[in-house]
Parts: structure tokens; sequence; C-alpha cells
């Protein structure tokens, strides 16, 4: 009896100059195995279909519980989380490619450092005095908790920006997660002492009015953010800000 | 002497980010190098919540009763002083998460909730869902983000640590690291370094560690001189999810529900779980403990588990698990009372545990163990400070649960400022203070691992190591089995000189990175299995059977491990335990519950 295998396709790319190739490979089937052990296989014997020695495949990972936000590939031409994509419940060959809307860095390894440029840009932080003892912070109504915790969930994972259809190197789109973030920090009794500048941080261009609301982001969030509610919110925070800046200055 | 020193954190967990927050704040230079983004540390795995006695529930907490709780949880092996100031500053650091915006759950009237956890009857446990690690972590990120954008904080994320540089006094002077991308390798001056690089779980294989948790500066700190304490102590979760990478939590709610715990009576049995018929399973957690059935304490449910699989053989399909089972109870009632963890097995299994018994094992969880440190969290190299589970110093023989993200940040902040304090009297090192020498050093080890031509793939040499102390130094602990586990790893360690780099190329060269951490897992884990056969007791985590009962007498010691450069191994002293405020008394697992 032939041994089950799993077929999978690879496209991998030496340095962020080289030129990208498609490898094969075929490994042995285990039952309950997901795309990560599928590479830590191949790790384990680099050897592609045809025989050819290669070497093992470049990616990042670390938690493998869907909750660092590391391992997001294209997966069968879908943007998604490594760690949680079955493969009992993927078509074969599997194609694994990196995000196509960041620099390759090598193979699936893209780099992401834009993202935490972009929390930078709009503060995403609750500007707090010192981390001496002053003190319980601010009361928080359980709804209002209920309403920011899934702002926090987010992973910085970027598959909502590799799904935008807005967010590419021309535009220098912030892309949805970001939009998400000044949204959190906007509401919290804190932070909004910084809501101005976040909200002129995202006017002009590559702000929150270049969003076509296309609302792939949704659907490609793994976390299930309100990420449509978040940029229609921060959406009109923008406007009543630029109005009031036509008053003021 | 430098008036603002220059300090480098390693590791961006809670323990590294609190530790930097602290120095920016104070006005130090510090340098935080991660080999991830910091925001994707091991941290945010964390799930149930933050310990503090705040009493906001009327109970009479108090921060002694934490004290307490968390010493008699570690079956009295932490020392006491440090815990007692972890358990007083609580309080106020939990008000200082909350000013940072964590969105902790709430009562009704706005103000922070509390739950219960294990080991204590209190309602002490702040969370915020169930992603408490997460949050936390994003928190600290945050308020180092800014402090990054005002330029107080230089990030080097994306570098690993390779070792500590000493000048010729054995005093530490800075960092050696390896840029991940380009390869490079350089040192960085610093006037105090803090290690604060997490658990080792990685040198058990499969583990509830992250896969950056391979306790490799560790252990390579430990080569440098740096004793490393209590190594022995592994705190193994009883039900977590075997995956083909990792091993995934499953909380112990699920027992909680009625969920009943067995085995196929016929070893190999090839049939389905639904297909077996009651008269043919084994619910031997029922039977052996007929009292408390599925509901046996953490401890005595995971070396049932273990028991039952290695010594009878008798794990579904011949392999290293057990049933869960939660199918006799109606879909309604599951998911009002259990969806959130039906889902995360549902995600990650892909099987619906409403309809098919769930498949767990015990898995490696957390590092009690670590880098021996004083009260200023500093190691026994001056200038090497260490913080959160890289460290040994708060847990003793077992941590308490809700407490390790609670220690991280204490630790850090302790860290902190007395990293900045001991920078301030430094004298100026002789010379270039060994950074030629180490940076030599550092570069001939990768030289020799480029141009080895051997046969050995390092994955497979790390997966026979998790084998090999998955097997012999988790659960139960056998001085024959350990002995024999320590001449495995000797033989890991003479098959890793043969080593076949498959890739050598200096660019991003992921398994390269991890050829070198591999070495620094066998070594670390001669530690572990070591100090094990060596304590002929049973404390905490630590379990022999040969040896039952916890022995006050001989081993209420702190393991100290040095590396022994003759042998190339380690080498043992024991320290006294600090009993002063509570003295030891017998920690009953029927009463703890």
């Amino acid at each position: 009896m032939a041994e089950r295998t799993i077929k999978v396709e690879i496209k991998r790319q030496h340095d962020p100059d080289g030129t990208a190739v498609v490898e094969r490979f075929e490994i042995p089937y285990r039952p309950n195995m997901n795309v990560i052990s599928v590479l830590m296989e191949i790790a384990a014997r680099p050897v592609t279909v045809d025989g050819k020695e290669t070497t093992p495949v470049t990616y990042e990972s670390n938690c493998l519980e869907e909750i660092c936000g590391s391992c997001s590939m294209r997966i069968n031409g879908r943007a998604r989380m490594a760690c949680s994509a079955l493969v009992d419940n993927l078509e074969q060959p599997l194609r694994l490619e990196p995000l196509s809307k960041f620099p390759v860095v090598r193979d699936l390894q893209v780099d992401r450092s834009v993202l935490f440029e972009n929390l930078k840009r709009v503060q995403a932080w609750v500007p707090i005095d010192g981390s001496y003892d002053l003190g319980a912070g601010p009361r928080i109504t359980p709804q209002a908790q209920e309403e920011s915790y899934p702002l926090s969930n987010c992973i910085s994972c970027c598959c909502c920006m590799e799904v935008c259809p807005q967010f590419n190197v021309a535009t220098g789109f912030v892309g949805a997660a970001t939009i998400a973030q000044v949204k959190l920090f906007n509401d919290h009794p804190t932070g909004k002492v910084l809501k101005e500048e976040r909200l002129h941080a995202l006017m002009g261009d590559g702000g929150i009015q270049d969003c076509s609301y296309a609302q792939n982001c949704v659907k490609a969030c793994p976390k299930e953010l309100p990420l449509a509610q978040a940029i229609s919110d921060v959406g009109r925070q923008v406007m009543v800000q630029a109005v009031k800046d036509i008053f003021t200055t | 002497m430098a008036s603002t020193p220059k300090i480098i954190v390693i590791g961006g967990g809670l323990a590294g980010l609190s530790a930097v927050m602290k120095i920016a704040e104070a006005g130090g230079k510090v340098d935080l190098f991660s080999i991830v983004p910091v925001k994707r540390s091991h941290s945010v795995c964390a799930q149930g919540g933050i310990n503090a006695a705040k009493n906001l529930k009327g109970e009479g907490d108090t921060t002694w009763q934490h004290f307490d709780d968390t010493v008699y949880g570690g079956d009295f092996l932490g020392n006491q002083t440090p815990i007692k100031g972890m358990c007083e500053a609580a309080p106020a650091i939990i008000d200082l998460l909350d000013r940072m915006g964590v969105p902790f759950n709430r009562t009704p009237e706005g103000l922070l909730d509390f739950r219960r956890f294990g080991g204590t009857l209190y309602h002490r446990t702040a969370f915020a869902g169930a992603t408490t690690g997460q949050q936390l972590l994003y928190a600290l990120d945050e308020q180092v983000r800014r402090y990054e954008s005002e330029g107080k904080v230089q990030k080097y994320e994306g570098w690993e640590f390779l070792s500590a540089v000493l000048d010729s006094k054995g005093v530490c002077r800075g960092i050696c690291a390896m840029n991940l991308r380009t390869m490079e390798v350089r040192t960085f001056a610093a006037d105090a370094i803090i290690l604060a690089t997490g658990g080792n779980g990685a040198i058990f294989g499969k583990s509830t560690n992250s896969v950056v948790c391979t306790g490799s500066a560790q252990a390579a700190v430990y080569q440098q001189g740096v004793c490393y304490a209590n190594g022995e102590f592994i705190q193994v979760h009883p039900t977590c999810i075997p995956g083909e990478d990792k091993l995934r939590l499953m909380s112990e709610s699920a027992r909680g529900e009625g969920g009943r715990v067995w085995v196929p009576k016929a070893a190999g049995d090839k049939r389905a779980a639904n297909s077996i018929p009651a008269s043919e399973r084994w619910y031997f957690l029922e039977e052996w403990y007929p009292k408390y059935g599925n509901l046996v304490p953490r401890d005595v449910a995971t070396r049932a588990i273990h028991k039952v699989v290695y010594e009878h053989g008798l794990g579904i399909d011949g392999q290293p698990m057990v049933y869960l089972d939660l199918t006799h109870i109606d879909r309604a009632t599951l998911d009002r009372k259990l969806e959130g963890i039906l889902e995360i097995y549902e995600k990650f299994v892909g099987d619906d545990p409403r309809e098919v018994p769930m498949k767990i094992f015990p898995g490696m969880h957390y590092t009690m163990g670590g880098l021996w440190v004083d009260a200023d969290q500093m190691t026994n190299i001056p200038g090497i400070f260490a913080a959160g589970e890289a460290e040994y110093q708060y847990h003793g023989a077992n941590r308490l649960g809700a407490n390790s993200l609670l220690s991280c940040i204490y630790g850090g902040f302790v860290a902190g400022p007395k990293a900045m304090q001991y920078g301030k009297n430094l004298q100026a090192a002789e010379g270039d203070g060994g950074h030629t020498a180490e940076l030599k050093r550092q570069e001939e080890i990768n030289q020799r691992l480029l141009s080895s031509n051997g046969a050995e793939n390092p994955f497979k040499i790390w997966r026979e190591l998790g084998d090999v102390m998955t097997k012999n130094a988790t659960v139960i602990r056998y001085n024959k089995n350990l002995q024999a586990a320590d001449g495995q790893i000797q033989r890991l360690l003479e098959r890793y000189r043969n080593i076949n780099l498959s890739d050598k190329s200096m660019w991003a060269n992921t398994s390269f990175a991890f050829t070198r951490q591999l070495l620094n897992m066998l070594h670390l884990a001669r530690v572990i299995v070591q100090g094990a056969e060596r304590r002929d007791e049973s404390r905490g985590a630590h379990y022999k059977p040969d040896f039952p009962d916890r022995n006050d007498e001989k081993f209420l010691k702190t393991t100290k491990a040095f590396f022994a450069t003759d042998t190339n191994g380690p080498r043992f002293e024991y320290e006294a335990v600090d009993t002063q405020f509570i003295p030891p008394r017998p920690r009953r697992y029927d009463a703890v519950k």
C-alpha cells in the first residue's frame, strides 16, 4: 500500500533581491498536522520531491496558538496564520507563499515593521504620568470594557493589510489594524487626551480617507476584530476633527 | 564611572519590557534585544490572569495570605524575602496596569473584577477575558514604544543573544549578539545586562512554550560561569492538547464540568473512540481515586496519565495520549459553560469535542528553576542580571497559577533600577573589556559550524532530546532513568560535533541559529536531569516514587549548578533556603485541590 503523503508547493526566494522559485515537496502524512508541522518536517529532511537536497524553509513563527501574530502567510492563496491552518482541511497540493504586500526577507518571511511604525505614528498608547504608585485607574463600565477588549485582541499579523485593495507601497495607506488601535485608545478615558493628534495623523495621504470600504479586512482577520465598525467610527471622528480644525485655525 | 549607565535588556516579554520601562523612565540609556518583534513574545500565551491581594470582594484577603499561598504552593523551596516583596508590590502593579489601559474585566460599579484560581481560597486574580498575558504584554509594549519614539529606547528586534562579554576580572561589559537576517555577529557595550529570556520548554521537544523558549541564553551564560538554580523543577500541566508542532493548554474547567478521562483497555485498539463500548474503556482516575475521580489535583492527574501511558503502555493507538471525554454531556450545557475552550480544541485539532472525545496528555508548561539571582536580581557574575521565567526565585518547587505574570513584572521592576544603580557605581573596564576576544570566540564557533561536514541533522537531534527529556525528566522520575538520560544527552552532544548544516548561507538562516541554540539546550538538559537525580525526595513538581516524601532535613535547599570546564558538564552546590517568615509545614495534596 502506498504511504499517504502531503504534497506541498512552496514559493521560495533566497533573499530580498533573489528570484522566486517554487519547490515541491512530498512528506509523510500524519493526522492533525498543521502547516507549521509540515514546515518542521521539511526542516528535518530538506529534500524536494525530485530528490534534490535543499535548505529548510525560512518562516516566522513563535506561539503556534494564533496569538503572537508571527506566522501569517498565503496558504492556497489566502492570507492566514499557518499555525491554525490544518492540513486535513486544505486542498492539496498545499501552496505556501509569502504575504505579497510586504518586502520578502527570505522564503515565507516578510518584513512587516511598517505596522509597528504606524502604531508610533498614531501614538497607540495611554500616556500615563509614570510607573510609580499613583493609585487606581479610571473606572470603566463592563460595557465599555466589552467594547474595547476585542480591539485589544489585534495580534499585528497584517492579514488585514495583505487583503486590502488600498494597501500597498505606493499609497502608504495605514490599514485597518492601525485604525482599530486609534479607536481603542481614543475611547480610553486617559488615552483620549491624544485623540486630536491621532486623528491628525490619520488625515492626508495614506490616512483613513484612502479606505475604499471593500471590507476584505473584516473577512481576513483571524481574531474577528470589529474592523468595519472601527473604521467607520474613526472615519467619523476624523471628519468632525476636520470641521473643528477649520474653525480653530 | 558612568553618570548615565547604559543597560542592555535581552528579551521583550513582560519581564524585559518592565525593566526597560523603569530604566527609560529613570533617564537611563537602554537597548532592547529580542529574537522576535517584542510584541510577539511568549508572554502573550498566558490566559488566566494575574494575582494581587486587592481584597475587593470583602473576603479579608491580604498580601500576607498571598505570600503564604505562594510559599506553600511552592512546597517551601522559594526564598521567602523576595516572594514577600513581590506579593506586597502586587496591588500597586495591578493599578499601574489598569492605568496603562489593560482591558481588565470589570464589576458593575466599574471596578476591577477578580476571580478565584488554583491554590487559594480568595478571589485574587485580575483577568482580561481569556487573554490576560496578551493584554498585559501589549500594555507594556505600548509604553516602551512610546519611549522608543522619544528616543529613550533603542530596539534590536531580530537579534539573538549569543553570550555575555566579560572583562579580565570576570565583570560583564556587554553582550555578543547575532543579526538573524544578515547573520552579522558583533558585540555591544553595556554597564549591565538583564536577561529576561523566558523558560526552556524547547528542551522537552514539545511543550506549551513558544518556539523561542529554548533556554539558550540562560545556557550560554551558564557555560560562562553563571549559576543555574533549581533546574530540576519543571511544571507539567495535566491536560494539554498534543499537536504535531506543540502542546496547547486545555483548561482544567473541562474536568470541572464533568469530563471523564479514559483509555481503551486493549493496547493499540484501533477503533474510533465512540465505537468502543463502555465495558472496554478504562476510567483509570475514577478507579484509582474513587473519592475525587476525574477531579483529583493537577499533579495527581498528571502522574496517573503518565503511568497509564508509559508503564501500562495503554496510550491511544500506542501514542502518548488519553481521552478526555465530554460527549456524554449535552451540547447546550457544553456551549453554555465551555464554549471558549472547546473552540480552541476545534480550531487546532479539527474535531468537535462535543461529538468526539478530546485527546490530551500532560505537557511541559513552566520552568520554575533558572539563573540564580540575589535580592537585586543580579547573578553571581557582576553586571549580569536576570528577570522573569529565566530566573529562579519566586516559585519554589511549583508555581501557583496566575503568579507568573506577576513575577515577570515585579522581577523586571526590581532588575531595571538595580541594574542602573550598579551601572552608576561601575569602574571603567581595563582595555577593551573583553569585546575583541568574545567576538573572536563567537565567530570561531560559527566558522566551525559552517565548515562542519557531518551527517547529523540538528532537528533530528532536537527531537531525540525532546523524547529523552519528556520520558525521563518530567512527571515521574527514577534515578536509573535519569542516569540513562544523562548518558543519552552526552551521546547527543557527541553527535552534535558531527552536525550537518543543510543551509550554509549567510542570510536569514534560521536553521543555523537553531543549531546554535541546540548545543545550549543540550548543556542545560544535563543540568535538569542531574539536578533531578541528586534530589532524592518528592517536592512540588519533582516526584520520585522511590522517595515519595519531602525531606526537609536533606533537601530544603536550593540546587545550584555551575558549568565545570574540566568535565564539560555541571557541578553542584546546595544553598539553604530563606524560611524566616513561614516555617515549613506539610503540603497536603488532598487539601490543596
